[in-house]
């Protein structure tokens, strides 16, 4: 039967319902696992291959040596397309994805960090 | 003849409707609009050329960022393509989690499409619902992939990601609850009167003008014209499943609602049938980084029609050539004809019943003089003479900073 207000049954449904969108960030993120978000470095693995920079398609990693077989990433989170790469072509396994998405930054100068030995974030100086 | 004649109405470059820019002249006798004519162009981004600044596996990245719905698709018809050159063939399971995430992906814009259709026509509650329940295929996707909408699932030589049990488990739940919500839409779509009278008769495109004016996906289709790529050229998985092409004679905006609609319930079938198959087995292959020289074009069904990649290698790790043939630029030139003899206000639906993606579609403009209909083609090195020239006029010399440069690059 054709009638107009077919859709009235699902809006009376509905109207009791709690809303779908959740309070974000009250209710945290719900980005699910394995979500591809901030990357993580592990310089005790890292042997200085330079193959996440050659594969990386926005030129957003760099790997530097900072002393006898150690060494630091610095990565542009600006330039990050969040693409996981780096993470694939990764030999050792030095490189991991967290599912760290608030990245946000009021600083252009602090979207560049560097994930070095001690495992601390620097913004760059 | 109108008494005040006909009146020419730019309409766009920012389209009131659509959230993205291209250009319609439409020429009106009254409220009717008796020609019209589409101008793109101003989304060129020059992904192809930048293709080949990068190798094939920083390339596969750059590719599915063509469309940021159909991402899926531009990826795998470029891999498909490199693929076929390097002439490897990749394992069972990579090919069934292609398709996988190939149908997962015509669920979410079929959904959003029927959003924007609503939207359009004034009907903001579908919008609301199907957005609702677009948002369950999204989590779904975000979950198998890593992310919402450029899932980066595809490398060279197979997949990136493994399907696990409890996924499966999550992709049968989420399906069964999508394809109740589809079932609704469709009875929604046949018997509500509101989307009935507004989309009936709107936006005729006959079946010869289809096949004349090449229309491709859903708005072929619903112009009875039962071609899919999935069913003629099968690619993936596609060859072992049991699926249908939906075809509707209705040639108008509700028959690509029909069509869409039929799509999505053979996609919650291909999902179920994928989940069942899997094969066990590898996700990858090796492929070497250089690929031998050769050329390929490859096919493949996107939700919004065939989507068409033309690969050239010279035997490097970058490739010589990339062209992208979006399904919009097969689409956008039925438009025209769709509009004619039309009101104004079902311009809106008409265009968004193609479901346009134009920054896809804009690759390459040549303008023409209208006087002559001759383009004109320029050269880089033309241009940057001219650009010398032009400096030189202004009193700027560049000639010694040229000599120090080329100097220290060739050092």
């Amino acid at each position: 039967m054709k009638r107009p207000g077919k859709i009235a049954k699902l809006l009376i449904k509905t109207f009791f319902k709690k809303p779908i969108t959740g309070n974000y960030p009250a209710d945290g993120s719900g980005m699910p696992e394995g979500f591809r978000g901030k990357l993580k470095f592990n310089p005790s693995a890292c042997i200085g291959c330079k193959m996440c920079m050659r594969d990386c398609p926005s030129g957003a990693i760099e790997i530097r040596k900072t002393g006898e077989k150690q060494f630091e990433a610095e990565v542009n989170l600006a330039r990050c397309i969040y693409c996981g790469q780096c993470v694939d072509s990764c030999l050792k396994k030095a490189l991991e994805i967290t599912a760290d998405f608030e990245l946000a930054k009021l600083d252009p100068a602090q979207l560049k960090v560097i994930l070095n030995a001690a495992n601390k974030e620097q913004p760059k100086a | 003849m109108h008494k005040y004649g006909d009146v020419i109405v730019p309409i766009g470059p920012q389209h009131p409707a659509l959230k993205e820019p291209e250009s319609f002249l439409i020429t009106l006798r009254g409220e009717k609009i008796t020609a019209s004519s589409v101008r793109l162009g101003y989304n060129h981004r020059g992904i192809e050329k930048a293709c080949e600044e990068r190798t094939y596996t920083q390339g596969v990245y750059l590719i599915e960022r063509v469309c940021g719905i159909c991402s899926h698709s531009h990826s795998t018809a470029f891999v498909q393509a490199v693929e076929e050159i390097a002439g490897v063939e990749i394992p069972a399971r990579a090919k069934y989690i292609r398709t996988l995430i190939a149908e997962l992906e015509r669920i979410h814009s079929h959904l959003l499409w029927l959003g924007v259709a609503g939207h359009e026509i004034g009907f903001d509650t579908l919008l609301m619902y199907t957005w609702r329940d677009r948002e369950v295929v999204m989590d779904l996707l975000a979950k198998l992939t890593g992310n919402r909408v450029n899932y980066g699932i595809n490398t060279i030589g197979g997949v990136r990601r493994d399907v696990s049990v409890k996924q499966k488990e999550e992709v049968l739940k989420a399906i069964d609850t999508l394809e109740k919500q589809t079932k609704y839409y469709i009875d929604l779509a046949t018997k509500e009167t509101t989307l009935l009278k507004r989309l009936q008769g709107v936006g005729v495109l006959s079946h010869e003008d289809a096949i004349s004016l090449g229309a491709v996906g859903p708005t072929g289709r619903a112009s009875g014209i039962a071609r899919d790529t999935r069913k003629d050229d099968p690619y993936a998985a596609y060859g072992e499943l049991d699926f249908k092409v939906i075809s509707v004679d209705n040639c108008d905006v509700y028959g690509r609602t029909l069509v869409r609609l039929g799509e999505l319930i053979e996609s919650f079938s291909l999902v179920r049938q994928v989940i069942a198959k899997i094969p066990d087995g590898p996700i990858t292959v090796r492929v070497p980084r250089k690929i031998p020289a050769g050329e390929v074009l490859s096919r493949y069904e996107a939700p919004r029609g065939e989507d068409v990649h033309y690969v050239r290698s010279n035997g490097t790790e970058k490739p010589d050539r990339v062209k992208v043939r979006a399904p919009t630029l097969a689409n956008v030139q039925s438009v025209s004809k769709m509009l004619e003899d039309r009101y104004l206000a079902d311009m809106p639906i008409v265009i968004a019943a193609i479901d346009p993606c134009f920054s896809c579609t804009d690759r390459l403009i040549a303008l023409r003089d209208t006087q002559t209909k001759k383009s004109n083609t320029v050269i880089w090195e033309t241009i940057r003479l001219k650009g010398i020239e032009w400096y030189k006029q202004q009193g700027v010399d560049f000639t010694a900073l040229n000599k120090k440069l080329s100097k220290k690059l060739h050092l």
